[in-house]
């Protein structure tokens, strides 16, 4: 029998089951088989706050969101075209997020009295007609697997684990993706236990011939190619690649690099995959707390390493001291931010953009440095070379706030030509400065006000350097009130001087006339982005603009908010880039915030920047 | 306990290179103390026991024989912590109690150079206690120097870890409540593999500690009894006193007899622990032989046990140096294995590792 194919242009599925059953591997998978296919894509991981919340519960919840099309898209998709639920607490926890009419396939194996009444439903939902605004395929996922796997040599408990892997072939049918790369990883992945790998390609496999043979799916779907400019591509998160990013600026500077680190959720992932990368002269120090991770990293800058320290909200703050201390002692520090969902412990797996005003003025006194923001997950690879560029160049610490949407969502990436990166080398001091033939660590290079970086092992230009305010020039002990003056104005003016080195503002307005600019920072240019696409879909007459630098701003940002009748900035926060800019320029801005600890949704966006349209007019 | 299996693998001193320098370029400058002291004011309290270590210190750098460019000292906050200025190497005075964690990131990715954390009782015990002890456990390669004065000198004289209980201060007008740390057993009990006490005022046996700490490779620690004489005085005067001093000091000598003064020496106790007797009563064979390089930290411990009851017999000197593996070291071994194991490290090719795919 030959099913009918359907083309669509864009699909959004989410996988959901318990923590246990695999369900980040069967989206890693399913998102490999697309990105390999040629579509845009873009990823959503859900992961359940506890490691292991107990099986069959709601708390224990992981899901996966994928949003593959045949044109370029810009978020992992508000609303589910396909659920796939592996079990009660899997459809319960997800079922409000799907849209009438989408389809929902559940594993009817799982749906038993105890495990139902388990999450409070008390009756069976697939048979009560509660679904009934859905397309529900009943699949016993489960007892098919074992069914398949029964030949083989291995546990019932085995065969049932590999209940995901029969998921991932029924949906690689449906939405005809390539399977070779599955089966070459599942053969990597199991190469020791080749039973294991058996019983695995089985299940993958009769996943796939159930959707061919069943007549419970009558059709599959075909997804084009998107059509992406040429060159090599993978598909990238934001934590790895800002730990390519971190490692490619090792490089560019010439500066080996040092990573001072504390454990802390959802920054690990660069810590863990740093220190897979030893042979690049990596250097990973997981310290006993966030404040010997960044002093570490700090001590090996004055070393001359590429000094990084990764952390979350409740991690910058305790190293608030020690920024304080890179600011004055004046030396390159990277510091990364991954913000998640505060105050204190917050929502350690939810994203939020809420420590922008920690970054700017987190520390005590005038202790001004530079921020930049990555705008999705393959930009943090170019934030961290930009913030290495900064770092080394001004002598500075740089904080990078990316935050856990960008850190474990992904995107296909072009990956870059390594000839075509900056050349970051640092001219390091190796003669004396002074005029009477002496050092001076703090006499600054006129034009970027930077102070000259000398190593030690540098003979004669021994020098101390600390915490206490410096004499101008010798950076000797200095309590004298003209000299601090000074002082706090030179590392304000160096910083402010930035601006005058990084890209300007680049504004979205291609009807050249419209009377309101959405403006954003960091991990929302995605959900603008696709938000800014329907308003104008419909007619509207709309701008965007996105901020990567947050410290300094550009220098055409003044002009650029001038230039609009009205500016919306959609934060995920109170309103912190808000406040920032009403206190800059003086201009009225209107502030749209939401702290769900969820990315924006496109539609509630373009439903804002519509109203504010509307208003306008 | 130690007697007859005594050990004595360590090798070091006699001239040569000092093991915890082996990686450090040897300086071919004759230098003078003169030559490590800084152009600035000198600014502790007239009498400041800081101004004797100082000294000894600037006197000892030259037979280090290492490059002054080479030599890094890094400290924290409090009186003690200004030394890195009044030194003409290179220094960061950094923040209270993190000069651990700094060093850290500086010797574990520097192992060409000389590095030294000078700090205090409130410093490294109480504020930056964390760093210490890992720094410790962890053996980085690196020299920590603890000066206690047993009291808060820079915020003006309030209690501190190492005062006694019922110590009246600024803060404690009514007593200390807190009961003190043993700088020498915490230092033990967190693994160090080095670990001395000495005194201000005895420059020759400072010198001859700081000797031995530079010689260790890997992390030492070097508890220094510090007099303030502005807000503790004479803390620590019955081991300076002329008369009283050589019957209240253990002076610590490898493979010889515990002895205080001519009368007592150490011996073994009922259950284990070390006590001090009279030697006319246990006799002279039942003295135990100072053994620093006992691998199990449990002697060591037990000697560091002996300071009290107060003042009664205080061990100084070297109470162990036993050799293990450096962080730093094991660090570059990684380093170098990786880069052995898994070829060339091409940036093009990682960026393109994994799954990939062409348009175009
Ligand atoms: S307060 Fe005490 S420790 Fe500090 S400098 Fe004065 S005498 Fe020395």
């Amino acid at each position: 029998m030959t099913k009918e194919v359907k083309q669509v242009d864009r699909v959004i599925i989410r996988i959901a089951g318990d923590s246990g059953d695999g369900m980040q591997l069967t989206g890693d998978r399913f998102t490999q088989e697309t990105a390999s296919f040629g579509n845009d894509l873009s990823t959503l991981p859900n992961f359940p706050a506890e490691i292991r919340a107990p099986a069959g519960t709601l708390p224990g919840v992981s899901s996966f969101q994928l949003h593959f099309a045949d044109h370029d898209i810009m978020t992992p998709g508000d609303a589910p075209n396909v659920l796939v639920a592996m079990n009660p607490a899997a459809l319960k926890a997800n079922v409000e997020d799907v849209p009438k009419g989408a389809t929902i396939i559940a594993n009817t194996d799982e749906f038993t009295k105890r495990s139902l009444t388990k999450v409070g439903y008390e009756s069976d939902p697939l048979e009560d007609g509660s679904l009934g605004e859905f397309k529900v395929s009943r699949v016993p996922l489960t007892s098919l697997t074992v069914k398949a796997l029964e030949e083989f040599d291995i546990s019932k408990k085995e065969a049932q684990r590999a209940k995901n892997m029969f998921a991932l072939g029924l949906l690689s049918w449906m939405y005809n993706r390539p399977t070779e790369g599955t089966r070459d990883f599942l053969k990597s992945k199991f190469a020791s236990k080749p039973e294991i790998l058996e019983a695995n390609l089985a299940a993958f496999n009769a996943g796939w011939n159930f959707g061919e043979t069943t007549e419970d799916f009558a059709v599959s779907y075909e997804v084009k190619p998107a059509e992406l400019a040429p060159g090599t591509y993978r598909n990238i998160t934001g934590n790895l690649a800002l730990s390519y990013g971190l490692i490619a600026g090792s490089r560019l500077s010439g500066l080996s690099l040092f990573l001072g680190s504390y454990p802390i959720t959802p920054a690990s992932d660069v810590l863990h995959e740093l220190s897979k990368h030893k042979r690049f002269g990596v250097r990973t120090f997981q310290a006993e707390d966030e404040i010997s991770g960044v002093g570490a990293a700090l001590g090996a800058a004055f070393g001359g390493s590429l000094g990084v320290t990764t952390t979350s909200g409740p991690g910058m703050v305790l190293k608030a001291e020690t920024l304080g201390l890179a600011v004055t002692t004046e030396l390159p520090l990277l510091v990364i931010d991954v913000q998640r969902a505060g105050p204190s412990t917050g929502m350690p797996t939810k994203t939020e953009q809420g420590d922008l005003l920690m970054a700017m003025f987190g520390r005590n006194g005038e202790s001004p440095l530079p921020v930049l923001a990555p705008r999705s997950p393959s930009d943090c690879f170019d934030i961290a070379i930009e913030a290495t560029r900064i770092a080394t160049k001004y002598r500075t610490p740089v904080v990078v706030l990316s935050d856990g949407y960008l850190a474990n969502g992904s995107e296909p990436w072009r990956i870059p030509d390594v000839s075509g990166l900056p050349d970051l080398t640092v001219p390091f001091s190796t003669e004396p400065n002074g005029d009477n033939g002496e050092f001076l660590p703090y006499r600054r290079d006129p034009e970027t006000l930077a102070r000259p970086w000398a190593l030690p092992g540098t003979p004669g230009l021994e020098h101390r350097i600390g915490g206490i305010e410096k004499s101008d020039g010798t950076g000797n002990i200095s309590y004298s009130p003209a000299n601090h003056d000074l002082m706090v104005r030179s590392r304000q003016g160096k910083i402010d001087g930035i601006a005058r080195d990084i890209e300007d503002l680049q504004v979205d307005d291609p009807t050249g006339d419209a009377d309101v600019l959405v403006l954003g920072w960091g991990g929302t240019y995605g959900s603008i982005g696709a938000a800014v696409r329907r308003v104008r879909r419909a007619g509207g007459r709309v701008a965007q603009a996105h901020l990567r630098h947050l410290n300094p701003f550009p220098q055409n940002l003044g002009e650029v908010l001038g230039r609009y009748d009205r500016v919306l900035v959609p934060e995920i926060n109170l309103g912190q880039l808000a406040l920032l800019l009403r206190g800059k320029f003086l201009v009225d801005i209107i502030s749209y915030t939401k702290v769900r600890g969820l990315p924006f949704k496109a539609e509630e966006l373009a439903g804002v920047v519509q109203e504010v349209i509307d208003r306008a007019e | 306990m130690p007697s007859e299996n005594f050990s004595d693998a360590h090798a070091g001193g006699n001239g040569a290179v000092p093991n915890g320098l082996k990686l450090v370029p040897r300086s071919d400058v004759e230098y003078k103390m003169k030559d490590f002291k800084s152009d600035q004011d000198v600014r502790w309290c007239p009498g400041c026991g800081d101004y004797a270590i100082l000294a000894a210190f600037q006197g000892f750098l030259p037979e280090l024989g290492v490059p002054r460019e080479n030599i890094v000292i890094v400290s924290g906050i409090g009186c003690s912590s200004r030394f890195p200025y009044y030194l003409s190497t290179y220094g960061m005075h950094s923040i209270h109690g993190r000069a651990p964690a700094i060093a850290t990131g500086l010797a574990s990715s520097r192992p060409d150079l000389s590095v030294w954390v000078i700090t205090g009782d409130g410093d490294g015990l109480s504020i930056g206690g964390n760093h210490l002890i890992h720094a410790l456990r962890r053996n980085v390669n690196i020299n920590v120097l603890l000066f206690n004065n047993r009291i808060y000198g820079l915020t003006k004289g309030q209690y501190s870890p190492t005062s006694e209980t019922g110590m009246v201060t600024r803060s404690s007008p009514m007593g200390s409540l807190d009961s003190p740390f043993n700088p020498v057993s915490l230092a033990l009990g967190a693994e160090a593999g080095f670990v001395a006490r000495t005194i201000d005022s005895d420059r020759k046996h400072v010198t001859s500690v700081l000797r031995a700490a530079a010689d260790h490779e890997g992390a030492s620690f070097v508890e220094i009894y510090q007099n303030c004489p502005v807000f503790n005085d004479d803390a620590f005067q019955p081991l300076k006193d002329q008369e009283e001093r050589d019957s209240r000091l253990l002076r610590l000598e490898h493979g010889e007899p515990l002895r205080v003064g001519a009368d007592r020496g150490v011996v073994v106790g009922d259950h284990g622990e070390l006590t001090v007797a009279d030697i006319a009563e246990v006799g002279e064979d039942r003295l135990v032989r100072h053994d620093a390089h006992r691998a199990d930290p449990g002697y060591a411990f037990a000697l560091s046990r002996l300071d009290q009851p107060a003042f009664e017999h205080v061990p100084v000197g070297v109470f162990r140096d036993v050799q293990r593996p450096t962080y730093d070291g094991l660090m570059a071994e990684q380093l170098a294995t990786a880069g052995a194991d898994q070829g060339e490290a091409d940036l093009a090719s990682l960026l393109t590792s994994g799954d990939t795919w062409t348009v175009g």
